[in-house]
């Protein structure tokens, strides 16, 4: 059976502070304007770079650089990615600024790859709104056009950070043996495994035993109840929290499993709950069921006499 | 000190567009585990030093390596480390390891779904965060804009271009991992629309899920493990500015300066890992390959790239050509970052 999959989205906001250096440069581009920084050599980097990249001495001197440059090579976007500069296609171009010694990678809002040459001219176009990114300058453009009206400085504060949101895209594949798990749960089934060498018995079922790396296979199906190995009451709200603190996270051994998962412990007061604990599931309403463990909505007490210790001593 | 270290064993998963197997690598590494116990008679027991390589932004998930040591089986206790980066640099790692001493032995292995994500703007990630990344520049464009720079300078041309395309597709027809192969035309190949102008999808490695591994081991313990090792008599890498306005792209100085370190003088065979037709060209030029040396005999990365595996499986298939006989000395390169930037040569020798 084809192992389960499902779209994983993974977003962050880096927020980076930015130093004297490329604050600078970023304060300069919220108010239209590009400064490098002469090296160690006499060079002028654009954009600016914090240390020599020959000799790694600390750079102080800025030099104003214009926002028209040359092209000193480009390639042609056909299809543009999410969060590239431009939706339409485009020239991804390095641009040696006038008055610097080294090339910016840009976008070229070119319309077609027959208007880009090496060695062409090329202006900033500057955004409507900077807020202190590479990004204010939205693209570069040929030179032949009209010239656009230049924006007003923006002045303000300076910059001393800059957020970049970074959205990534994935399609997430269990492992054939958790596929399995995750099937069998949408049966309101429990499927462990066992590996072949040591015996013992995983749930979720994994593709190696982490103890003797060989795949586990022969499949197990446990009971709904065990005993609470370890336990832990969360006091501390946070977001996405389902239930209110406080409440007990545990880790719950399945009778004739050899290793605890964690879940829910609810059904008791908080300060009830202990290591050897007896728990048995209490499941959703079947209607509800998915490939998720979540099928079980928590664990609560059996009322039955507490494990020895000695019992699940080996799993913790 | 250990100072004769050798390859003794090599083996790797084969080369797919997509594989339904999870992020952690467990179930493409774990039958190549298995091969080279079975090829050099060692148990995992017996490894001293484990090291891979991998990327967490590549499987879209936190410490997916450490998912991945299931697949060894790490009870007793094993000593181990891993690099974010291709396996080719935690081979370096181990390499080290073993010159230290402290261990004669080590297996290093590399893995990546490249297909989970979309690799082209997972490799944006890589750049400069402050002034290049939030542009989304993806590894293509880059990699276009390099093979431009050698056009423009007359140093390569695009039918060059696409004659290193098949002469790949050609060889790795006996590659039974290869991901593509098969006999193309350089002319049919020329007419083919641009991808991203001046590159067109010939000129660009496929993305490729897989993993690598590779068994490393000294002096003696070498010569037990295998009957002809690869012995390492170089393993340099170097590194050039992540500022790639301040770069000439036509020109890789840290690849040249990380051979002449290892001192390639002789090889017969280079792998190199350059997974666009221009790099393989700006490569050639740049470590002074003579037309007589035989360029990525196994199809090389053109033909199957699994990111954080391709280097290492550069070093891998290098080497078998020194295990199997069927070459003296030879070179294994290795990339990370954008156009070419750090580079890492390893240079292995038979010795009868």
């Amino acid at each position: 059976m084809t192992p389960l999959s499902a779209p994983l989205e993974v977003g962050f906001d880096y927020t980076r502070s930015l130093g004297p250096v490329l604050g600078r440069f970023m304060t300069g581009l919220r108010d239209r304007q590009i400064e490098g920084v002469r090296g160690s050599d006499g060079r002028v980097h654009a954009p600016p770079v914090e240390y020599d990249p020959g000799t790694a001495q600390p750079l102080t001197e800025f030099v104003a650089v214009a926002d028209e440059g040359t092209v000193e090579s480009w390639s042609w976007m056909p299809a543009p990615l999410e969060g590239q500069p431009l939706a339409h296609p485009f020239a991804w171009a390095l641009v040696r600024l006038d008055g610097a010694d080294t090339a910016m990678l840009h976008a070229v809002d070119a319309g077609s790859p027959d208007r880009m040459r090496t060695g062409m001219r090329v202006r900033a176009r500057w955004a409507p709104e900077p807020v202190g990114s590479i990004r204010d300058i939205a693209c570069f453009e040929p030179l032949d056009g009209p010239a656009p009206p230049r924006p007003e400085p923006h002045g303000g504060e300076p910059v001393t950070m800059v957020t970049t949101p970074v959205h990534l895209h994935y399609e997430h594949s269990a492992s054939e043996e958790e596929s399995r798990y995750l099937r069998g749960l949408a049966e309101g089934r429990l499927l462990g495994q066992r590996c072949p060498e040591c015996g013992k018995v995983y749930i979720p079922p994994r593709g190696a035993c982490p103890t003797d790396g060989v795949p586990t296979s022969e499949e197990v199906e446990l009971p709904d109840r065990g005993v609470v190995t370890t336990f832990c009451i969360v006091n501390v709200p946070f977001l996405g929290q389902r239930i209110q603190p406080p409440y007990v996270a545990a880790y719950v051994l399945l009778d004739g499993a050899d290793i605890a998962f964690l879940h829910l412990v609810l059904g008791c007061a908080a300060d009830e709950v202990r290591m050897g604990m007896r728990v048995e599931a209490v499941w959703k309403p079947r209607e509800e069921w998915a490939t998720t463990v979540a099928n079980i909505d928590h664990f609560r007490p059996t009322g039955e006499p507490d494990a020895p210790f000695e019992s699940f001593a080996e799993h913790l | 000190m250990n100072t004769d270290i050798a390859v003794v064993g090599f083996a790797q998963a084969p080369q797919v567009h997509r594989t339904s197997a999870t992020t952690n690598g467990v179930e493409m590494l774990v039958p190549v585990f298995q091969e080279l116990f079975a090829a050099t008679g060692l148990t995992r027991r017996d490894v001293g030093f484990w090291c891979s390589g991998s990327s967490d932004y590549l499987a879209g998930r936190a410490f997916s390596f450490v998912s991945a040591v299931d697949a060894i089986g790490a009870f007793p206790p094993i000593i181990e480390s891993h690099v974010e980066s291709d396996g080719a640099w935690a081979l370096y790692e181990a390499w080290v390891k073993i010159r230290t001493g402290e261990v004669d032995t080590a297996l290093v292995y590399g893995f990546g779904k490249s297909s989970a994500g979309e690799l082209r703007r997972v490799l944006a990630l890589q750049l400069d965060p402050y002034t290049v990344a939030p542009l989304w520049p993806d590894s293509v464009s880059i990699a276009a804009l390099q093979a431009r720079v050698g056009l423009d300078r007359g140093l390569w041309s695009e039918k060059e271009m696409a004659e290193v395309a098949a002469r790949s597709r050609a060889d790795a027809a006996a590659n039974p991992y290869a991901q593509l192969s098969g006999a193309v035309d350089v002319a049919a190949l020329l007419e083919e629309p641009y991808l991203a102008d001046p590159l067109r999808t010939h000129d660009c490695a496929p993305v490729t899920d897989g993993a690598a591994a590779v068994v490393l081991a000294a002096g003696d313990r070498a010569r037990e493990l295998c009957n002809r090792p690869a012995w390492i008599t170089g393993l340099e890498h170097r590194v050039d500015s992540p500022v790639l306005g301040t770069r000439d792209l036509s020109r890789s100085p840290s690849a040249a300066a990380a051979a002449a370190a290892a001192g390639i003088d002789g090889v017969t065979v280079a792998e190199l890992h350059a997974p666009f037709t221009s790099q393989e060209l700006l490569l050639r030029r740049e470590l002074g390959l003579s037309d007589a040396v035989r360029i990525n005999p196994s199809g090389g990365p053109l033909c199957g790239n699994p990111m954080f595996a391709a280097g290492l499986t550069r070093i891998g298939e290098a080497a078998a050509r020194v295990m199997d006989g069927t070459a003296e000395r030879v070179l294994a390169h290795a990339t990370v970052g954008p156009a070419l930037q750090q580079n890492l040569v390893c240079v292995m020798e038979g010795r009868s």
